[in-house]
């Protein structure tokens, strides 16, 4: 219980930060709306619905490839990343804490992205929120490992694309799936999976990623 | 606690610390001096495990829980105020009467009246002060103190000096400093790398 409840400690602090300096959220809406505005132009009239779909996750993975290079932004500043190394808790709730708070932004980008979307293209049917819901856990776990790795470095704002785009395909694939394919199920228990092995992976790897 | 033995550190080609032999025994105040690109940060660095040695052995008889580390930089939040990253820091190491002992802190180093303020407004001597209610909120065992005087005024220096009066025998301090005069008095060894 003790490490949930530094996980919970941890994610309220990155959703205090964010409500305080709003640095990430506003730049991840604008940059989504104005994306599909963009695309909505882009389109032909009587353009087919699948390609419209295509680029909803398009719009997407590159609204959280921004709030991903903003997350470990914080810490950076004032070396607050080596304070939370250096705590008695298991390093993973910092991995955990962060894709929650991740996890919420995207959330949130995405209850004003989605009726944006049917606004300007077509509505999204219940499996392609589910998509959504599950490509979000799997860009938010993949992403807040890879965002924490590229900040450490000094190209990070190209590393980070280079590292997360190819590890996003499967997302892509699945959220597509599930919103246009006649069995959107498979495509759903395919994002469960995807979501359930690279948690895994990132839940055991983050301590690997902060200490030297 | 600490036991090293031709301890070293290198980055690629570039040798951050010479091979050196370091013995501190549990309540022990160890300072160590030195000019600039001695190690002393490494060193310290190797000490709080933020870093890995290159070579020899080091071992540091003290669980992060019981460690007490002030960097260079304040490891804060620059967004949150000296309230909430105390806060923070006292439930991730698992403070007993966390509130009591942080309104303690900031009263004793003088950072109450502005404990809602963000550490980003703060000049750079209090932020030195809100790091060292950080290192010591969890009453550590092991003290590791990178030049804890820098940016510190002559009342937080003061402060300070009582407070490491306070530790010297009660917990292991590894302390460096371009000024030993200030400390020496309460050490009970030196380390002058080269």
């Amino acid at each position: 219980m003790r490490y949930f409840g530094d996980v919970a400690a941890l994610a309220r602090k990155d959703l205090r930060l964010e409500l305080r300096a709003r640095d990430t959220l506003p730049a991840m809406l604008l940059f989504v709306l104005s994306t599909l505005v963009v695309f909505h132009f882009a389109l032909p009239t009587g353009a087919d619905e699948v390609a419209a779909q295509g680029l909803l996750w398009v719009a997407l993975v590159f609204t959280a490839l921004l709030g991903l290079a903003r997350a470990w932004a914080p810490e950076r500043e004032g070396g607050a990343l080596e304070g939370l190394v250096l705590a008695p808790s298991d390093r993973s709730a910092i991995w955990l804490g962060k894709s929650a708070a991740v996890f919420v932004f995207l959330g949130l980008i995405e209850l004003v992205a989605l009726p944006a979307f049917a606004l300007f293209f077509s509505p999204l049917q219940a499996e392609g929120i589910a998509g959504a819901l599950l490509a979000n856990v799997g860009i938010c776990a993949v992403g807040t490992l890879l965002a924490a790795m590229a900040a450490a470095s000094r190209t990070r704002e190209l590393i980070l694309p280079l590292l997360f785009l190819p590890l996003a395909i499967p997302l892509v694939v699945g959220g597509v799936g599930a919103s246009v394919s006649t069995e959107p199920g498979r495509y759903l228990v395919f994002l469960g999976l995807y979501d359930a092995v690279f948690a895994i992976l990132c839940w055991a790897s983050f301590e690997y990623v902060v200490s030297e | 606690m600490i036991h090293g033995r031709a301890v070293e550190k290198r980055y690629g080609t570039r040798r951050a610390l010479r091979p050196l032999d370091l013995d501190l025994a549990r309540g022990g105040f160890l300072v160590v001096t030195g000019p600039n690109g001695s190690g002393k940060t490494t060193l310290l660095r190797l000490v709080a495990g933020l870093a890995a040695p290159s070579g020899g052995s080091l071992e540091v008889e003290a669980d992060r829980g019981a460690l007490g580390y002030l960097g260079h930089e304040p490891l804060l939040y620059r967004d949150l105020t000296a309230l909430e990253n105390l806060d923070l820091y006292g439930r991730l190491y698992r403070v007993p009467e966390r509130r009591e002992r942080i309104g303690m802190l900031l009263e004793r180093y003088g950072l109450w009246d502005v404990r809602a303020e963000r550490v980003g407004s703060y000049s750079r001597g209090m932020t030195q002060r809100v790091a060292l209610c950080r290192a010591l909120l969890h009453q550590p065992e092991l003290l590791v103190l990178d030049e804890p005087f820098t940016a510190l005024d002559d009342e937080g220096a003061a402060l300070l000096d009582r407070q490491l009066a306070e530790l010297a025998g009660a917990a292991t301090l590894l302390v460096t400093t371009h000024d030993p005069k200030r400390v020496e008095p309460l050490a009970s060894a030196t380390l002058a790398l080269a």
